[in-house]
């Protein structure tokens, strides 16, 4: 729990930032923490009020918000070995809460301790989406209701770069995963100009593949290298 | 926003669901049945290849300054990183980019 404090540091604004734009947008509280409690997702609630603000047609502002969260189902797939095991309630549970913060940070956890049982990661992530989730809902409501005291000079956009370089970084351990942010981040870049979401579904899987295949190539190396001292070692 | 409510309460149960369903998808379906070794291989790369993807375009062009690189910003992004790599602490890595944003959006 502790461990995701420093996140509060950003989701805090954030919440108050969504309330505070669905309050400019016209949106009633109810509606509004409807949104932060049944959808709990940052970027794609942020992108369907964008939307909706410009009064677009439904079937846009779902098909862009779903896009925006696409990456999840990616989450949801590299969590398979490490929550696979669980209660089929506490895997909707934790599908309900997994949030960039609390996915990146039962990673970290898992790839920090390779001993923890199913039972210590399900705890950890429990633990974490506690200090990340329900001051979502909180400051949704603040941003709602009381309106708008953040200076309109802090570079507030900045805030989510700032958190998601600052969980990769130190995971980036070995040149396999530096070659797939790497990789990932030239891709994005290249393909920043496609319709929001769709250059990062072309660019992480492209990445993660170059990731994968960095390593083959590491594994290879290393195995030719190890096989005679083990010869030599019997 | 002209939306009717039932129409904003429409949009946010279908965005609810979905958003459920894409999360829940392969932790719920697939259970602990394990992946072959090649996914679980390239799945390793999940969090180092999406979380920068999705903010790279962020860092070089901020909607903020409409659309232009800016120093304060790339600075930042830069100092996070940097630090996050040689402390290997997340905490440290997000004040040092806060610190270097702050003076940098002060002294701008």
């Amino acid at each position: 729990m502790v461990q995701a404090l420093p996140f509060l540091l950003v989701l805090i604004p954030f919440g108050m930032l969504f309330g505070v734009v669905a309050q400019a947008a016209g949106m009633r509280v109810v509606e509004t923490m409807g949104f932060s409690i049944v959808v709990l997702a940052g970027a794609s609630q942020f992108a369907a009020m964008e939307l909706m603000a410009q009064n677009a047609p439904v079937l846009l502002i779902l098909a862009s918000a779903l896009a925006v969260n696409l990456r999840m189902a990616m989450y949801s797939a590299s969590l398979v070995p490490h929550f696979g095991d669980a209660k089929p309630w506490e895997r909707a549970l934790i599908a309900y809460c997994l949030v960039d913060q609390g996915y990146a940070m039962a990673i970290q956890n898992a790839e920090a301790h390779p001993g923890l049982s199913t039972r210590q990661k399900v705890a950890h992530f429990f633990g974490a989406s506690l200090v990340l989730c329900p001051p979502w809902f909180l400051f949704t409501y603040l941003g709602a209701t009381a309106g708008n005291f953040i200076p309109a000079a802090w570079p507030l956009d900045f805030a989510v770069p700032i958190t998601f370089l600052s969980m990769v970084a130190p995971m980036l351990r070995t040149l396999a995963h530096l070659a797939a942010a790497a990789a990932s981040i030239l891709l994005a870049l290249a393909l920043a100009g496609l319709p929001s979401g769709s250059g990062l579904l072309i660019a992480a899987p492209l990445g993660m593949a170059v990731g994968a295949w960095v390593e083959t190539l590491t594994a290879r190396r290393a195995n030719r290298l190890n096989y005679p001292v083990k010869r030599a070692g019997r | 926003m002209s939306y009717s409510i039932p129409t904003i309460w429409f949009i946010i149960v279908v965005l609810g669901i979905g958003t459920f369903l894409l999360r829940w998808s392969f932790l719920g379906a697939m259970g602990n049945r394990p992946f072959p070794l090649w996914a679980q291989r390239l799945l390793r790369y999940t969090a180092v290849s999406v979380l920068p993807a999705l903010i790279a375009p962020m860092v070089m062009w901020p909607a903020a300054t409409g659309g232009r690189p800016d120093p304060a910003r790339l600075g930042a992004a830069a100092a996070t990183i940097v630090v996050g790599l040689l402390t290997r602490n997340t905490l440290a890595a997000i004040l040092a980019g806060g610190v270097v944003l702050g003076l940098g959006t002060y002294l701008a």
